[in-house]
């Protein structure tokens, strides 16, 4: 009896999760099809055309994914390599002293708002870049200094997560490694990186999607105004950043911005599903499985 | 009291052992060991549980300061040369002295790739597939596995993979072999296939096995070193070291029949 109302209880919240989940995309769809339903809009026009300007009648959404695209990957550039290492130092070499020193300073990075991020990016990163490249190479506004700046966000993040994948993995498959004359290293590397892959996939995974998703550091830094380039010292404004512009102050309900703005969230919950669905496929192919 | 055998066998001492003592922080587990264990001879270390077996078949190979918090005391020669010098790369003590562990620890790797990968590390150069085939038909394993090669190492029962690990220590080509229970987890006949291999694998190694099972300690070493709780010190020391038949036969020590013949332990 008892047992039965735990199994439900537990039922109702794992329910609850799934339902939130259909009920956002839900939701999001009935807007984003009033988007789709305005005479001034195409859907051939949208998927194709390269310019996103609403006071012009111009939606195609390239411009708004590709600068979200951009700003992720250079997120991910810098968040994965150096997360992953950190991870693996904490857990294949640092003593139990450096770890009780170190991870409570990953915690305040990670606790940071990120809208300290944001003016970090704009007053700190973008001069330092600029200086390093040259004012002419890199704009004012640029997706490059948002994009690294929401890596060192990310880092702590994939950290934790891969920190944890890595300490779970068996120590007997560690002593097999320097029973046999393994270095740290390459017991690290080959052995107990490709058993905790598929816990690191999980890191990767909640990385891209943070990326994909932040909006503060990118609506502060990386420009405002659609603009379709792949050079990534460019100011460019991500899906998110434009959602905020044009959702603070006056928007009215049923005008062709507020139904976009529905439209790019159904969008930005695709992309993330998309790369979600991506990275478990890739991790797939090349994690061993220890159990 | 300690027992220090005066060798005047012909076999050639590969590790010997000199005032050995082995700290956890401020807890000695050893105290005091004198052994030594000749080339191409099965030694084995009995005595009842607790007693720093394990700890110092372990020492052998500096596997033990993996353990944060443990050091060793004394001296443990190898090829003439102390392991605890301070110029010792415990790698290469490894990669000279390799182990095979209680559990079977089989990489969750292909079988092929669990062979290959140890001798990969040390820059291998040779047919890698006649590596692996030689190290698998050492192992006894060659004939169950030739078809599956590509199947992971866990797939495997748990004897095989136990030969599986033992033939991955093979494939370094070490000079000895350090086996911590390696038969403790399986069933009698898994139990005799490994006693079998042990016997075979002789002829190439020098091969050093903890047991608690004295009837294998019998069955398959050359030479024996007993050990147990020092009552002093609480601290696990070798009481008689000696031929294994002698051990089991004639020992010198009253604890060591004691032992032996069941009456406690």
């Amino acid at each position: 009896m008892g047992e039965a109302i735990i199994q439900s209880l537990l039922f109702l919240s794992g329910f609850f999760s799934i339902f939130t989940t259909v009920g956002i995309v839900y939701e999001l769809g009935k807007e984003a099809l009033l988007f789709f339903q305005m005479p001034e809009i195409s859907l051939l026009e949208t998927v194709t055309s390269t310019r996103w300007q609403p006071h012009t009648g111009d939606f195609g959404i390239w411009p708004l994914v590709t600068s979200t695209l951009i700003t992720s990957a250079v997120a991910m550039l810098i968040a994965l390599p150096l997360g992953l290492a950190v991870a693996i130092y904490l857990s294949e070499y640092a003593t139990p002293r450096a770890r009780s020193f170190l991870k409570p300073i990953l915690e305040v990075l990670a606790g940071i708002p990120t809208i300290v991020y944001g003016y970090f990016a704009l007053s700190f990163m973008t001069p330092l870049l600029r200086s390093i490249l040259g004012r002419d190479v890199v704009d004012i506004y640029n997706m490059g200094s948002a994009g690294l700046v929401m890596g060192i966000l990310i880092m702590p993040l994939i950290t934790s997560m891969a920190e944890d994948a890595l300490s779970a993995v068996p120590r007997s498959l560690r002593e097999a490694a320097y029973g046999m004359g393994a270095t740290r290293l390459e017991t690290a590397l080959q052995v107990v990186l490709p058993a905790a892959l598929s816990g690191i996939s999980a890191a990767i995974i909640v990385g891209i999607s943070r990326a994909v998703g932040e909006t503060m550091i990118v609506a502060v830094a990386a420009g405002a105004g659609p603009n379709f380039t792949f050079n990534p010292f460019k100011g460019a404004e991500t899906i998110t950043g434009h959602i905020v512009r044009i959702s603070g102050g006056d928007l009215s309900y049923d005008s062709v911005d507020y139904n976009s703005i529905f439209f790019l969230g159904l969008l930005l919950f695709f992309i993330t599903l998309a790369l979600n669905i991506f990275s478990q496929r890739f991790v797939r192919r090349f994690r061993e499985v220890y159990e | 009291m300690q027992q220090n055998i005066e060798t005047t066998e012909k076999p050639e001492l590969v590790i010997e052992t000199r005032n050995l003592n082995i700290f956890y922080n401020d807890f000695r587990a050893v105290s005091n060991v004198n052994m030594s264990v000749k080339r191409h001879r099965i030694t084995a270390i009995i005595g009842p549980s607790g007693c720093g077996k394990t700890t110092l078949l372990r020492s052998f190979n500096r596997m033990n300061e993996l353990v944060p918090g443990s050091h060793a005391e004394g001296e443990v020669i190898f090829d003439g040369q102390n392991l605890y010098d301070p110029m010792v790369d415990p790698v290469e003590v490894r990669y000279r002295i390799g182990m095979v562990f209680q559990i079977a620890n089989p990489f969750p790797k292909s079988i092929y790739e669990n062979i290959a990968w140890g001798a990969r590390i040390h820059g291998y150069r040779g047919r890698m597939d006649g590596l692996v085939e030689s190290c698998l038909r050492q192992a006894a394993l060659w004939d169950e596995v030739k078809d599956k090669l590509n199947q992971s190492g866990l797939a495997l029962s748990g004897g095989q993979q136990q030969r599986l690990c033992i033939a991955r220590a093979l494939a370094v080509q070490p000079e000895v072999i350090l086996m911590d229970e390696p038969a403790s987890a399986l069933d009698p006949i898994a139990t005799l296939k490994i006693e079998e291999l042990i016997q075979e694998l002789k002829k190439n190694y020098t091969i050093v096995i903890v047991t608690h099972n004295m009837q294998q300690a019998a069955r398959v070493s050359d030479y024996t070193a007993m050990m147990m709780l020092s009552d002093a010190q609480r601290a696990g020391t070798v009481i008689e070291y000696n031929e294994t038949n002698i051990i089991f036969t004639r020992p010198q020590d009253k604890r060591t029949e004691d032992y032996v013949t069941g009456r406690f332990g």
